[in-house]
């Protein structure tokens, strides 16, 4: 909804310099293809709930987090 | 209390439970989910152990990838209660988003504390640590914290709100046992109402036995078991070394003496005079 009318800037996704053209954290999401896959999420070292993911909106430079379960230790 | 014959291991008569954080858990062995070689063998490690409470983690997932679903459908299979860790974390901060991010994606609110100070020993931060878990229990988490035998740090956790506290035995995957029986010994007696789980360096069942025997609450470990030649076999011999030690420190473990004491009555040896004149 209304990314394509941004025009496309450069942020970190997992630590991988990722360009995009979405302004919320929700369209990235959607962009990258995460689809239906449950995934946690953090902008710039900070939690993102996913209640706000749609309202969490995106600058050049933003480090994002997708992370999703795990083995461990 | 009896322990029956037929008591051989993990959820039965004769041991009382475990509670962490007004969890009861028949079980006093917590296992890891890492290291195994393959999902199916750590799936027959867990129910050949009878756990009831694993440890998982948070990682990044690939665009388009499933691997954090296909793990979560493997873990609900396993019908058991997570424990999120935030492994890796070395700052305080960190670990708080790590943690933020766990309970959302795991639905718990339960999170294995970790804030490591140095990648060659993983020994906790304690400093980190206490920051952390301040922070996390002010915003209703339910903070199981990787700590040291350290007693000062260990009041700054439970002041905080940790109702539980996990002092490692060794390095995390060095097997190398307790390395500090002594330290581990005095925390268990300056906490004695508190629930403590040694937590690493766990390499073989009769480590996890003197941990128990110690009376400690429970063990935690992932490795000894993950890399085995037999991991199944081994979670059930760790299961049955965890729950010996466990009923044999109920039951009440002689103190040490440094003289001999002859177990056979004295009174009545053939060829034993007794004194006449004593």
């Amino acid at each position: 909804m209304g990314q394509s009318i941004h025009s496309a800037f450069k942020i970190l996704v997992n630590g991988m310099m990722t360009e995009t053209t979405a302004s919320t954290l929700q369209a990235l999401l959607a962009e990258q293809g995460y689809g239906d896959t449950r995934v946690a999420t953090a902008r710039n070292g900070t939690f993102v709930p996913s209640r706000v993911r749609e309202e969490t909106t995106l600058k050049p430079g933003d480090s994002i987090e997708v992370v999703s379960a795990r083995q461990g230790g | 209390m009896t322990i029956r014959h037929s008591d051989l291991t993990g959820s039965k008569p004769g041991l009382n439970p475990l509670t962490l954080y007004g969890v009861e858990l028949s079980s006093r062995m917590l296992l890891g989910t890492a290291r195994y070689p393959s999902p199916q063998i750590m799936a027959d490690a867990v129910a050949a152990a009878k756990c009831e409470l694993v440890t998982v983690s948070l990682r990044r997932e690939q665009a388009r990838g499933q691997v954090g679903n296909r793990f979560l459908e493997l873990i609900m299979d396993l019908d058991v209660r997570v424990l999120p860790n935030t492994a890796g974390c070395n700052t305080a901060r960190d670990a708080i988003t790590t943690a933020q991010m766990a309970r959302e994606l795991f639905d718990s609110d339960w999170i294995k504390l970790e804030v490591i100070a140095n990648d060659d020993t993983l020994q906790p931060d304690l400093f980190g640590l206490v920051e952390a878990a301040e922070v996390l229990a002010r915003d209703g988490f339910k903070v199981f914290p990787y700590t040291t035998e350290d007693l000062g740090a260990a009041e700054r956790l439970v002041a905080a709100g940790c109702e539980v506290l996990m002092p490692w035995g060794a390095p995390i995957g060095t097997g190398q046992g307790l390395n500090n029986r002594a330290a581990l010994k005095a925390m268990r007696a300056y906490f004695p109402d508190t629930p403590l789980v040694v937590d690493a360096g766990i390499g073989a069942p009769s480590h996890a036995a003197a941990a128990m025997e110690l009376g400690f609450d429970a063990v935690l470990l992932n490795t000894a078991i993950a890399k085995a030649g037999d991991p199944v076999t081994m979670a059930r011999s760790f299961a049955e070394a965890i729950h010996a030690a466990r009923a044999a420190y109920e039951s009440g473990l002689m103190a040490p003496r440094d003289m001999a004491t002859p177990s056979t009555p004295v009174f009545g040896t053939p060829f034993v005079d007794e004194d006449p004149t004593s």
